[in-house]
């Protein structure tokens, strides 16, 4: 997926990848990342 | 394998309680949202809400007060609300489940405002019950009972005066709770009775502590640190504390002062951590974590359950308590050489915040994970939780410890299975937040370390430290719990 130019929200869950992780990895591919969140289930 | 140094605190005692409250469930966060717009909630959730009976048989209950172990919970048929247990008793080795009649009662006896008031008949049939508790009952010590009111009181509160009625499940009137203050939004009658409702588990988990064998005194208690849910405060200041204090007055520890632990779930790792600290130090000989349970995150999952056509499991409070203490030559030690920590610069790279929880403090210690008999985690109850869509949190994350042990070499991709079902667990306690973090399977490890064949523990909370938009970061701190060296090896 090119994410190059794009603009991302990040959507992460504590217990998985959370959504500061997920936002590194979407800006190291060059996207713009608009809103980083990250879930709790329990 | 390395044994601890001595010198470490260690554990004496634990206990562990549920109270079955299902008039409360309406009360909880997601039913008080959820259920909104419908006329009677009490009616439209009654098919679902389940009797003590049933909650005291569900297996899941039976292993949180100790009755049955994990490793009999991961052989009974499934699902857990379909197979009871047969003759379960509602006390257990490491504490019990009470009955609403009586939690009514015991959350009366917590408020010193006079904000919580029973229906006079309620009031003289709780008293009744509670007075005869064996651990709780009037010979304990505890405030009395206070005598109800007249329904038509209650209303009058409820219509003019801005409290919330408590109704059982057939929609009769229990009682009322009166804001604590007409202007302040954190003392209305709902926030009161979340904090009670976590006072009362917590005073309940620790009158358990107290009446263990050869536990220590009431009056020697001389420092407590609740890691409960509530944050109880005024307008000025929300968080202010401090539950710790409130519950040490209420069952009697006149010598102890205390204080209040935040890290969401993570809260209770954090203070056993600082109770070994203060023991070890030498500033106190004995001291007690405890934390009551969340009336917000009763029926929680509800939806989920509603729609599957099964009871609400969530309709249980927790509380647990742990008296940490000098190094008796006997009780578990807790090793603060070995504290694993989700530091700041930790990020939130999945991989180095399991490295900093797990292998890292092991490996200080010149340990591996696999020399961790059993690891505690999240313990959510998957029942509770999968209906809703949320998973099987234990399950997920011992996938995940067990993938660790995978990337170190420790075991091949093959045997991650079988990590999972030798060093794990399945989930069985409620989703009652901070207590659910690790603290449910504290009796079971005692109780290995000590009598049974366990030599290592490790126990694990996080907490989500992002829920209140401070900070992107979660939380973690390990603890490694492993057999006193005094003590004889394994049976």
């Amino acid at each position: 997926m090119e994410l190059r130019g794009k603009k991302v929200i990040a959507l992460g869950e504590r217990d998985g990848v959370p959504g500061p992780a997920v936002a590194e990895c979407a800006r190291r591919a060059g996207a713009e990342v608009v809103l980083t969140l990250t879930a709790c289930y329990v | 394998m390395a044994l601890a140094p001595t010198g470490m605190p260690v554990i004496r005692a634990v206990s562990l309680v549920l109270a079955h409250v299902p008039s409360l469930v309406r009360l909880g966060s997601k039913p008080l949202r959820a259920l909104r717009e419908v006329d009677r909630p009490i009616e439209y959730l009654r098919p679902h809400l389940r009797d003590f009976a049933a909650a005291c048989a569900y297996a899941p209950n039976q292993v949180f007060i100790g009755n049955l172990g994990v490793d009999d919970l991961a052989g009974r048929p499934t699902p857990w609300h379909r197979h009871p247990i047969a003759g379960a008793s509602r006390f257990g080795p490491d504490g019990e489940i009470m009955p609403e009649e009586e939690f009514l009662g015991l959350l009366a006896t917590c408020d010193g405002f006079d904000l919580l008031a029973l229906e006079r008949d309620v009031a003289e049939r709780t008293r009744t019950a509670l007075d005869a508790h064996p651990v709780v009952g009037r010979a304990s010590g505890r405030p009395a009972v206070p005598a109800g009111v007249t329904a038509a009181v209650l209303r009058e509160r409820i219509e003019r005066h801005g409290a919330v009625p408590l109704l059982d499940v057939d929609g009769g009137l229990l009682g009322a709770a009166l804001p604590g203050h007409e202007e302040d939004d954190t003392l209305t009658g709902q926030v009161l009775l979340e904090n009670l409702a976590c006072k009362a588990t917590a005073a309940l988990a620790l009158r358990h502590l107290l009446a263990r064998p050869r536990a220590v005194a009431a009056a020697d208690v001389r420092y407590v640190i609740n890691c409960g849910e509530e944050a109880v405060g005024d307008r000025y200041q929300r968080g202010g504390g401090n539950v710790a204090k409130a519950v040490a007055e209420w069952a009697g520890c006149a010598r102890a002062t205390g204080s209040d632990v935040k890290a969401f779930c993570c809260g209770p790792m954090h203070a056993l951590m600082l109770a070994g600290a203060l023991v070890r130090s030498g500033l106190d000989d004995d001291v007690v974590v405890l934390a009551g349970g969340s009336l917000a995150k009763l029926g929680m999952k509800f939806l989920g359950h509603l729609k599957h056509g099964m009871p609400i499991v969530e309709d249980v409070l927790a509380g647990f308590a742990a008296h940490v203490a000098r190094d008796d030559g006997a009780s578990p030690v807790l090793r603060l050489d070995a504290i694993g920590r989700h530091e700041v610069g930790t990020g939130s790279s999945p991989l180095a915040i399991v490295k900093g929880l797990y292998s890292e403090p092991l490996a200080r210690v010149g340990l591996t994970l696999l020399d961790v008999d059993r690891f505690a985690i999240e313990l959510h109850n998957p029942e509770a939780t999968e209906p809703a869509g949320s998973g099987n949190v234990p399950l997920n994350g011992y996938r995940t410890l067990a993938g660790l042990a995978v990337v170190e070499k420790l075991i091949g991709r093959e045997a991650i299975d079988a990590f999972v079902r030798a060093r794990g667990m399945p989930g069985f306690s409620p989703t009652q937040g901070h207590v659910a973090s690790a603290m449910p399977y504290l009796g079971h490890a005692f109780r290995g370390l000590t009598e049974g064949t366990l030599t290592r523990t490790m126990f694990t909370g996080k907490g989500s430290l992002f829920l209140g938009r401070m900070t992107q970061l979660s939380d973690g701190v390990s603890l490694v719990l492993e057999r006193n060296p005094g003590r004889a090896g394994p049976a």
